[in-house]
């Protein structure tokens, strides 16, 4: 039986693409080889500011709709009650959709370069659901506040990391068998967060199951403004750890010629991105796939070779920004996003496998 | 794959000891009865535990009571008689005959894709039949359960073809584990679309949301009875092609040159998979991984052979579903764990370990 690594298979693809990209257009081809960190910093720039209008956009849409100009108008504090309304009702959503977005699109990105795996992101190999259960634990107890719950998401995640790469280690960790391992973990971790979530009183169980499909529609000032301030703190560790991470992409052995003691920073990693994971679901319950496509898009994007940080938090921050307004405004009635999410991801993930098995043939 | 040899081959050596195969045979007729006492005692305890524990001496009374030209049993409280005969039975058939389906069907589908980590549920099969029976009771107007199954069906082979096109593209038929990413990605589209539209309309989806998350409450026996036949005649092709299959488990060349051929059994499959896993998910809902545990535990019993394996996954598939709901009726009073995520949670163990043991070492 044929065991496909798809690290080794995905992986040059996506370089081959930033390859025949760059040799693709003489000028833009040129433009790129030479000066790839202006090229990149553009690129980033520019999802920064469709981050902006989309949010200026998402921000007028609604029962009572606005438009940017009014927008605008209200966020300087213009008149009374379209203040009100943007300053109060959507502003909290919006900000939460990108701040959440960029840190699970962050989180991705780091377990993506940690894994060499495009498929090995957090939502894949069960690390939300996870940090769910932790969630889902602290609330049955009785002890739900914003940092308890957040804690309990985070030791649900980081034992859900531990127990996924122990059960796929074999010789190494073997890709395709970490995700299998992790799709697992997720299933009965799916089935244990409804067992708890029954068992629990009912007032509690309808809050908590309320985003069993990832939500946002609960995040309010007062929930964003703790997660954020988390969210700031990892996104400072994540930027200190941003050049061992581009280390060890390279391979342990040279990670250590440049001086890096690699398991520590690899702990450090995962415990980061972790972390990033389970901020996000302790305010909205698992939202699946953003971390899985926003580094990979991201990479397309810039065009990098490995997976770019900051970009990925940008795309994340837009996906999800994205899936809400879809979730909030085209269906009949409003969805958790967490469900939008998932038939994008899923979408991704086949086109993925789709170009993947054309390309093999 | 398996490494056992055809059982012909195995008879071969002199009559010096009993022969391997006799002793295989043997062992393979133990399994199976060992299967039909397990089914007896599932039975029992699924019309026996509940909200309202039944002993059960009373239950086996009320049963004889139901032959024909039988009387109501004498001392059996009313209340019991009804819990047994309104509610538990139509739910304990319909367990039998979508773990009968759904093991088969898991049986199957690993021996035509030779894939270990198959399962109607995992590839996203049945997740495509409740995608179509949503859209049946959402835009069809559709509302009994004799309606919806044929969507059911239709969703079931839809998504099984699509499922092998997208991961069994490649000319080798796609690794096992490509293949399980390709259902799970499938499943993950069609499940998340699917509670979107549950969602939407809950109203109108009151019967459907029980039945979305894998749960046998309250079904009543209109989906079994329109069901069953289907279900049966599905069983009954699987075990017509089972000895072609067979030779297709040990690969295209090895089916060519014995002569089966090899797009007629895998039509004839997918027919199965249909039949199968399309009608039990009319009856309970997307449930996944029985399928993959049935057969594992089927095939570690009676080896190497597919006649065998789908008879008992057969026997099996019902024991698993039936505990799995008897389970769930127990573990959190007065609610009820749907019997889908019982049979995950025992499943997705299995899964993880087949998946250390064939997706080889990190070479």
């Amino acid at each position: 039986m044929s065991a496909l690594r798809p690290d080794d298979r995905l992986r040059p693809r996506a370089d081959a693409g930033a390859d025949s990209g760059a040799g693709a257009g003489a000028g833009a081809g040129r433009l790129a080889r030479l000066r790839p960190r202006s090229r990149r910093a553009a690129a980033t720039a520019l999802l920064a500011l469709v981050a902006v209008i989309v949010a200026v956009v998402a921000l007028g849409l609604g029962d009572y709709p606005l438009s940017p100009p009014e927008v605008l108008r209200a966020l300087l504090g213009g008149d009374g009650f379209a203040s009100t309304i943007v300053l109060q009702w959507r502003l909290p959503r919006v900000l939460a959709a990108l701040l959440f977005g960029a840190a699970l699109g962050a989180s991705g990105a780091v377990f993506q370069s940690l894994t060499r795996n495009p498929l090995g992101s957090p939502d894949v190999i069960g690390f939300s659901t996870g940090a769910y259960t932790g969630a889902i634990l602290v609330i049955v107890s009785g002890a739900a506040s914003t940092i308890g719950t957040a804690a309990g998401a985070l030791a649900g995640g980081l034992v859900t990391a531990l127990v996924v790469y122990l059960l796929a280690w074999r010789r190494g960790v073997h890709g395709l068998r970490l995700i299998i391992v992790g799709i697992g973990v997720t299933a009965l971790l799916h089935s244990v967060n409804s067992w708890l979530l029954l068992r629990a009183q009912a007032e509690v169980a309808l809050s908590a199951s309320f985003w069993g499909a990832g939500s946002l529609a609960l995040v309010g000032w007062s929930e964003l403004a703790p997660a954020a301030v988390l969210i700031a703190v990892l996104a400072v560790l994540v930027t200190g750890l941003a050049r061992p991470l581009r280390q060890l992409e390279l391979g342990d052995d040279a990670a250590r010629a440049h001086g890096l003691r690699a398991e520590g920073s690899r702990l450090a990693l995962v415990v980061v991105g972790v972390a990033l994971t389970a901020v996000v679901t302790a305010s909205t319950g698992p939202i699946v796939f953003v971390a899985l496509a926003a580094p990979q898009l991201a990479r397309r994007v810039v065009r990098s070779a490995g997976v770019p940080l900051v970009a990925a938090a940008l795309v994340g921050g837009l996906l999800l920004l994205v899936a809400d307004v879809v979730a909030q405004h085209v269906a009949t009635s409003p969805v958790p996003v967490g469900l939008v999410t998932l038939v994008i991801g899923g979408l991704y993930l086949v086109s993925l496998l789709v170009a993947e098995s054309r390309r093999t043939r | 794959m398996a490494t056992t040899t055809p059982t012909g081959a195995a008879a071969l050596p002199g009559p010096v000891r009993p022969s391997p195969r006799a002793a295989r045979t043997r062992t393979r007729v133990v399994g199976l009865v060992a299967a039909v006492v397990l089914l007896a005692v599932a039975l029992l305890l699924s019309l026996a535990v509940g909200a309202r524990p039944v002993a059960s001496a009373d239950v086996v009374r009320v049963l004889v009571g139901l032959l024909p030209g039988g009387t109501a049993p004498a001392g059996v409280a009313p209340a019991d008689v009804a819990a047994v005969v309104d509610l538990r039975l139509p739910r304990t058939v319909a367990a039998v005959v979508a773990g009968a389906g759904l093991g088969v069907a898991g049986a199957v589908v690993q021996a035509v894709t030779r894939n270990p980590l198959a399962d109607p549920g995992i590839l996203g099969v049945t997740a495509g039949s409740a995608f179509a029976v949503a859209i049946a009771v959402g835009f069809a107007g559709v509302t009994a359960a004799s309606g919806w199954v044929w969507f059911s069906f239709a969703g079931a082979a839809v998504a099984a073809v699509a499922v092998s096109l997208i991961g069994g593209a490649g000319r080798s038929g796609g690794s096992p584990a490509r293949l399980t990413l390709s259902g799970i990605a499938l499943g993950a589209v069609l499940s998340g679309v699917t509670s979107s539209i549950v969602l939407a309309d809950p109203r109108r989806f009151d019967a459907v949301r029980a039945w979305e998350v894998g749960s046998l409450a309250d079904r009543g026996w209109g989906p079994v009875a329109t069901v069953a036949p289907f279900v049966v005649a599905g069983i009954v092709v699987a075990l017509l092609v089972s000895r072609p299959l067979d030779a297709v488990s040990l690969g295209d060349d090895h089916a060519s040159s014995v002569g089966v051929s090899v797009p007629l059994v895998r039509v004839a499959a997918l027919v199965v998979v249909t039949l199968l896993a399309g009608g039990a998910t009319a009856v309970v809902g997307p449930v996944a991984f029985l399928g993959l545990m049935v057969a594992h535990a089927a095939r570690g019993v009676v080896g190497a052979s597919q006649p065998w394996t789908i008879g008992l996954s057969a026997l099996l598939g019902p024991v698993l579903l039936l505990l799995a709901d008897v389970l769930g009726r127990v573990v959190a009073p007065p609610g009820e764990l749907a019997a889908g995520l019982v049979t995950a949670f025992i499943g997705a163990p299995v899964l993880v370990l087949v998946a250390r043991r064939r997706t080889g070492g990190a070479r």
